[in-house]
């Protein structure tokens, strides 16, 4: 079923390795000569690389924001390299057998299918390797139902109406440091398109695979369910273990259309560096879903376990009326891991409902930080909120944040947000032990316990494995 | 079965226990009493292995061996069980799934059928007629949001599926009304066996009327006081329990 995610969920961190392959790659630095590089590189069209253009000029304008509650060296964007991609003999891979054998044995050491005759059915890949989409399965077979599945740098020469219609139209060029940076340079990424009254047939995955040293990934997912269509995405990501740190700027836009719903899955592990800090990835990414017509709904679910620092908040935009934004996270941190991440939701629709269950778990000298906004516009009569914020602590010397932000502008909205700090200390350990179970079930149980709310909205096998994947993160910490 | 010789330990540096010694021999029923802070929850903790306490001398044989080689999971799979003074709550998991797996650790370690969900399902249910709990606890995440005296009985279900050789059970009293005490007294005297021992920690001897004792320890500032028979525990209930450390006091003088 999940197969990505029993890939990034298992065993200890054994996706540190470097694949060995001939890149194509432009010298580091960011300058509009890169940028035309990249667009020339992918054959866009002008309007692409003019809106690139409007971005970058604005994204110098803008300074990194310091807000969040972590604390790295600001990256230093002369020495990231914004392409490289595999070096292949054509410029998009016709069959299989012209993917370049180390390549397809990198995949196959992940465990991820990309090949259809190996995979079991059920689910549809899209794999990212640093700066492109490498192959995406099950193309045909959705084509059939009208499901558009492929890479971003496809659907802009094949779907390009769609494209133009749909990109930045949630997330603008100019939104935020990152997010502009992202419009500048992004590279590839994944692209769905639900046509009006479709259920898509199988789950719709996306693995994530930085292996340059020096690379950014900047990928961009544009997801679009029109009106009374459904889909289910998953999303993956793995990289090498560096003892530098490489950056991650994604934006992630979802637009439902009337009674269309979007349920959008993360597990991300991506190398959070080692004990001491060193190495990791700096995960900084814009998500945001349109809840556009009437009665749609958009679902996040996300488990957090990986990067050196996490930045992000997936976030609803609640604008049709009776639609649905949900925000369930886990995110965990071990060793030096910083997190701050949360969710907003805008109501801005008559009779709106959100609900955020956010869990934080923090380890070893972890900081985890929950940051939370529910804004109700004037004329969002009838909105309703539920939040959970939970945090559990394990060891003396992490640390657990929450900052929850609420606008009420409409007398009728109701707005509940409910906070518990827990920790996981010697007494609830004995009391397992006392009982026969050992240390490391006890913890597994106690965090399954904990983050019951979320596991319970991924697919079944997927939330076996976050659970697996979180008692391993935290092997150690106690006791 | 268990055997403390010199038993000497602290917490944070500060001396806790300051030489204790005491012999439990299977079929037998001894209670451990005393002023609060006297150190007798102390003693069962050290037991069953609480990080916060260190042994700083003497040895505790059990079943002849060094007890304090064994991990605390390890002892309680051999068989020691603790019924705590104050159980801990924890969110989002089943109490039921919590006894099934406490359950089947000790059947893996002596080498009987574990039970899956559906078999265990009819085990539970004759357990906790003896302790007159409601099914419903059974559904209910473990110990969350149960009043003193349903953790307490929840504490004696425990006991009734681990079945243990050695049980520690620490201020069972402390939260129950009179007829839950008498419930759960005479559940845990139905589990007690000729191969079974029990060692009841209690500061009011109120307990010790439904669990009768063949033997009553005093225990204050780190040390047995006073060792006797049943009648000492009536002799508290009647004086309180200054005499017995004026007399151990006058003795060490």
């Amino acid at each position: 079923m999940s197969t990505t995610l029993n890939v990034v969920t298992s065993q200890e961190y054994k996706y540190g390795f470097v694949t060995d392959i001939e890149a194509d790659s432009v010298a580091p630095g960011l300058s509009e000569d890169v940028i035309r590089f990249i667009s020339a590189k992918k054959g866009e069209p002008d309007w692409l690389l003019e809106f690139r253009l409007k971005a970058y000029r604005h994204w110098l304008t803008m300074t990194e924001p310091d807000w969040a509650k972590v604390y790295y060296p600001k990256p230093d964007f002369q020495k990231i390299v914004f392409y490289s991609a595999p070096k292949a003999k054509t410029p998009k891979y016709a069959s299989m057998d012209e993917v370049d054998p180390e390549l397809l044995r990198t995949f196959e050491k992940l465990g991820v299918p990309i090949n259809e005759q190996a995979t079991l059915a059920g689910v549809a890949v899209d794999v990212v390797f640093d700066s492109v989409s490498v192959t995406t399965t099950y193309k045909e077979k959705l084509a059939t139902v009208g499901v558009i599945f492929c890479s971003f740098s496809e659907a802009v020469k094949e779907h390009p109406e769609l494209i133009k219609k749909y990109l930045g139209s949630v997330v603008p060029s100019a939104d935020n440091f990152y997010a502009a940076l992202n419009s500048a340079v992004f590279t590839d990424g994944s692209f769905v398109f639900i046509p009006k009254g479709v259920a898509c047939p199988m789950d719709l995955s996306t693995y994530f695979r930085i292996n340059n040293k020096e690379s950014g990934q900047f990928e961009r997912t544009l997801i679009v369910a029109e009106e009374g269509a459904s889909v289910s995405y998953l999303e993956g990501c793995t990289a090498p273990q560096f003892d530098t740190n490489q950056l991650h700027a994604a934006v992630v836009e979802l637009v439902a259309l009337d009674h269309a719903s979007i349920k959008y899955s993360t597990v991300q592990n991506w190398y959070a560096g080692d004990k001491n800090g060193v190495g990791g990835i700096f995960n900084f990414v814009t998500k945001r879903g349109l809840c556009k017509g009437k009665g749609s709904h958009i679902s996040w679910t996300q488990v957090e376990t990986g990067s050196a620092i996490t930045w992000k908040y997936p976030s609803c935009i609640l604008l049709g009326d009776d639609s649905i934004g949900e925000f369930y996270s886990v995110a965990l941190t071990n060793h030096k891991q910083q997190a701050d991440t949360g969710t907003k939701m805008i109501h801005i629709g008559r009779n709106t409902k959100s609900t955020i269950v956010s869990k934080g778990i923090s380890a070893g000298e972890s900081s985890n930080s929950y940051r939370g906004l529910v804004k109700v516009q004037p004329k969002a009569e009838g909105a309703r909120n539920f939040s959970q914020c939970d945090s559990m602590l394990i060891g003396q010397a992490s640390s657990a944040a929450t900052f929850p932000y609420i606008e009420v502008q409409n007398r009728s909205a109701k707005v509940e947000h409910e906070a518990t700090t827990s920790k996981i200390g010697e007494e609830q350990l004995l009391y397992f032990q006392q009982r026969g179970i050992p240390a490391e079930e006890a913890i597994s149980m106690i965090i399954n316990g904990f983050c019951k709310d979320v596991f319970r909205e991924l697919p079944m096998e997927f939330a076996v494995e976050a659970t697996k994947l979180l008692s391993l993160k935290l092997e150690g910490s106690v006791g | 079965m268990l055997t403390i010789r010199n038993l000497t330990a602290s917490i944070n540096g500060t001396p806790v226990l300051k030489g204790i010694d005491l012999e439990i021999k299977a079929g037998e029923i001894h209670a451990i009493m005393g002023p609060n802070g006297s150190g007798k929850s102390t003693l069962g903790k050290v037991l069953v292995g609480h990080p916060a306490y260190e042994v700083t001398g003497g040895e505790v044989l059990y079943e002849g061996k060094n007890l304090f080689e064994l991990e605390p999971d390890a002892r309680a799979r051999a068989g020691i069980f603790m019924g705590f003074q104050h159980p801990i709550e924890v969110p989002g998991v089943s109490n039921a799934s919590f006894l099934r797996l406490a359950y089947n650790k000790k059947a893996e370690a002596e080498g009987r059928d574990e039970l899956d969900p559906l078999e265990f399902d009819d085990f539970i249910h004759e357990k906790i007629k003896l302790v007159a709990m409601k099914e419903e606890f059974l559904d209910r995440s473990l110990n969350e949001g149960f009043s003193g005296g349903e953790k307490k009985r929840n504490e004696i279900l425990q006991m009734a599926v681990l079945e243990p050789k050695l049980a520690i059970l620490d201020e069972l009293d402390s939260g129950l009304d009179i007829d839950a005490l008498r419930v759960l007294g005479d559940a845990v005297n139905r589990l007690q066996r000729a191969d079974r021992a029990l060692l009841i920690i209690t500061h009011f001897p109120r307990i010790l009327e439904t669990i009768q004792p063949q033997f009553v320890h005093v225990l204050s500032g780190g040390r047995i006081l006073k060792s006797a028979g049943k009648g000492l525990a009536i002799e508290l209930e009647e004086r309180g329990y200054d005499w017995v450390l004026q007399e151990a006091a006058g003795s060490a003088r």
